[in-house]
């Protein structure tokens, strides 16, 4: 059996007295999609930058493919296969969609360091083709980033993330803010994203939970309360009870 | 969707305006030798500027210490002239080590805090370099400076103050400027240079590819100090003296009102700032000796507050 893509084993932080994150354990297995969600406040950002590396945990571990990565800087976990994208758009203003998408294949390539050759190389158009295509830029492909649509930055975050070829990817609520009618857009692309990437949704709106997810995670008050299939999880009293509520699943 | 390689080789090819740029520098010097001496310090400042333009324009990085590299470069060549070794070009090269081990070995005092911090912590570097030089003043020869001369480049060409020599100096000085603008170039439209623009832009999601800020950051502040050594040698070795004052706070101040003027992140706005600036004090300093940079002051004022392109549409005059 292969390792899972990413792991979280016990993962504890404290912030003063504090618990944000309280004994959280889970493993995705490549490919798997998997939600994580949870009320306001429950630790969700939190648990992010601790398998992100941007926080340290205070207790646990995090491993990915098969290796601890508790002690490797958050730029090394995305050399070794960990993404994400952010909730609140990160893009480049200045760049375009190609060339920001350009910078993420040659630093993938390890070509970061190159500081005499062009950046573009004919070996990456391709690639940079495909992804734009995937995720419905080809429009926009030479306009700076600042000029795109709200709709068109939540896609670009999400390519420039699978540009990193992932072996896992953090999704941060991929369709907050997206007004509905590009919201199939992202839909879409989250519907066509690789097969073997184990993809972690973090996400408020339940229907697309419901829609993406094959299991999904419950975080309440930093901990895991409970995980398993869309249906056990809208059929768990304890959920309904902390979660869910009377209107957003009934 | 063909055009993907072109958008992104777009800025890779030379203009027609830059190619023209450069030979009519290289005529002006030669059909009019006698204003040598002035386009030799502008070309000189435009390098210093453009060593500026590295960390600022490209990678957002703030500095009012840029004066510590130039200063730390002018003495470098000083020093070897006086022990014997007056080849200009050897100067010139020579000022590239210690400014770029300097720029490495401070770099890691940017990396933390804001702007502010970085400003303070760049002019107190500055400070204290140019008061190393005054107490070290067997080496540096302290308040007086250092008087030396050197030899003719490549044996022929006669740099200095008489004859030809200052459009020879000019001349070196504009081949330096095109060699280290030409670096800079390749630079800048390199995955390494665009990965500084994503630095500049989002250092969060820079991180979020895989780049790790500081190891870029303290690779170009190395850079960007080599270039200001560089312009800080040739300036003494043209002016056949190297002093105290290289290191003072003004000429930190000065080359980023020279970049601002000519617009940072493209390159070129240093140079062109630097001639813009030296070009007014030339032309002002002529009526009102006293009170020339009134007017840099004013021209900065209105650049800042209604910037650049709506300043050149009311003057007609777009880039």
């Amino acid at each position: 059996m292969t390792a899972p893509a990413l792991e979280a084993r016990g993962l504890s932080r404290r912030f003063g007295g504090l618990v944000a994150t309280d004994n959280v354990s889970f493993s995705l297995q490549p490919g798997a999609r998997q939600a994580l969600i949870g009320p306001n406040g429950a630790g969700k950002t939190t648990l992010i930058n601790l398998l992100t590396g941007v926080l340290k945990p205070t207790q646990g571990a995090v491993w990915l493919a098969g290796r601890d990565v508790t002690h490797v800087s958050a730029s090394q976990r995305v050399r070794r296969g960990l993404a994400r994208t952010f909730q609140i758009n990160q893009l480049f203003p200045d760049l375009s969609p190609a060339e920001s998408l350009g910078l993420a294949i040659s630093e993938r390539e390890g070509r970061g360091w190159d500081f005499w050759r062009a950046a573009g190389k004919r070996e990456i158009v391709a690639e940079i083709e495909d992804l734009l295509t995937r995720f419905n830029l080809s429009e926009v492909y030479d306009q700076p980033t600042r000029a795109l649509p709200y709709g068109k930055q939540r896609l670009l975050e999400i390519a420039l993330a699978l540009a990193c070829r992932p072996r896992a990817l953090l999704l941060d609520e991929p369709a907050a803010g997206v007004p509905e009618e590009e919201r199939h857009d992202i839909l879409a692309a989250l519907a066509q994203l690789p097969a073997d990437v184990a993809i972690l949704l973090i996400e408020h709106d339940m229907d697309l939970v419901f829609s993406f997810a094959a299991r999904i995670s419950v975080l309440v008050a930093g901990r895991l309360l409970c995980e398993g299939t869309p249906e056990e999880i809208a059929a768990d009293p304890r959920v309904r009870a902390v979660y869910l509520g009377e209107d957003a699943h009934g | 969707m063909t055009d993907v390689l072109a958008h992104l080789r777009r800025r890779e090819r030379w203009g027609v305006a830059e190619i023209a740029f450069w030979l009519a520098l290289v005529a002006g010097i030669v059909a009019f030798p006698a204003r040598a001496g002035l386009v030799n310090e502008a070309l000189i400042a435009g390098l210093f500027a453009l060593s500026l333009d590295l960390i600022l324009g490209l990678t957002g990085i703030v500095s009012l210490g840029q004066a510590a590299f130039f200063g730390v470069g002018a003495y470098t060549a000083a020093i070897l002239a006086n022990a014997g070794y007056h080849d200009p070009l050897l100067g010139v090269l020579a000022a590239i080590v210690p400014t770029a081990l300097i720029g490495f070995l401070t770099a890691p005092l940017l990396l933390r805090g804001s702007d502010l911090t970085r400003l303070m912590v760049t002019m107190g570097v500055a400070l204290m370099l140019g008061e190393l030089a005054n107490r070290e003043d067997g080496l540096t020869g302290g308040a007086d400076g250092l008087n030396f001369t050197v030899a003719p480049l490549f044996g022929r060409f006669a740099i200095g103050s008489f004859g030809e020599g200052p459009r020879n100096a000019a001349l070196f000085s504009l081949a330096v400027l095109f060699a280290l603008l030409f670096v800079a170039r390749r630079l800048a439209r390199s995955p390494f240079g665009i990965s500084l623009t994503a630095v500049r832009e989002n250092r969060l999601r820079a991180g979020a590819l895989g780049i790790s800020a500081a190891w870029r950051i303290v690779a170009i502040y190395t850079i960007s100090a080599a270039f200001a050594g560089v312009a800080g040698a040739l300036l003494a070795e043209t002016t056949q003296i190297a002093s105290l004052d290289l290191f003072e706070f003004h000429r930190s101040a000065n080359v980023m009102l020279m970049l601002i003027i000519g617009g940072a992140g493209y390159l070129y706005g240093g140079v062109i700032g630097a001639g813009v600036f030296i070009l007014v004090r030339d032309v002002v300093s002529a009526e009102t000796p006293e009170y020339w940079e009134f007017w840099i002051g004013l021209m900065l004022v209105a650049l800042v507050l209604f910037g650049r392109e709506r300043l050149a549409n009311l003057v007609r005059l777009r880039r």
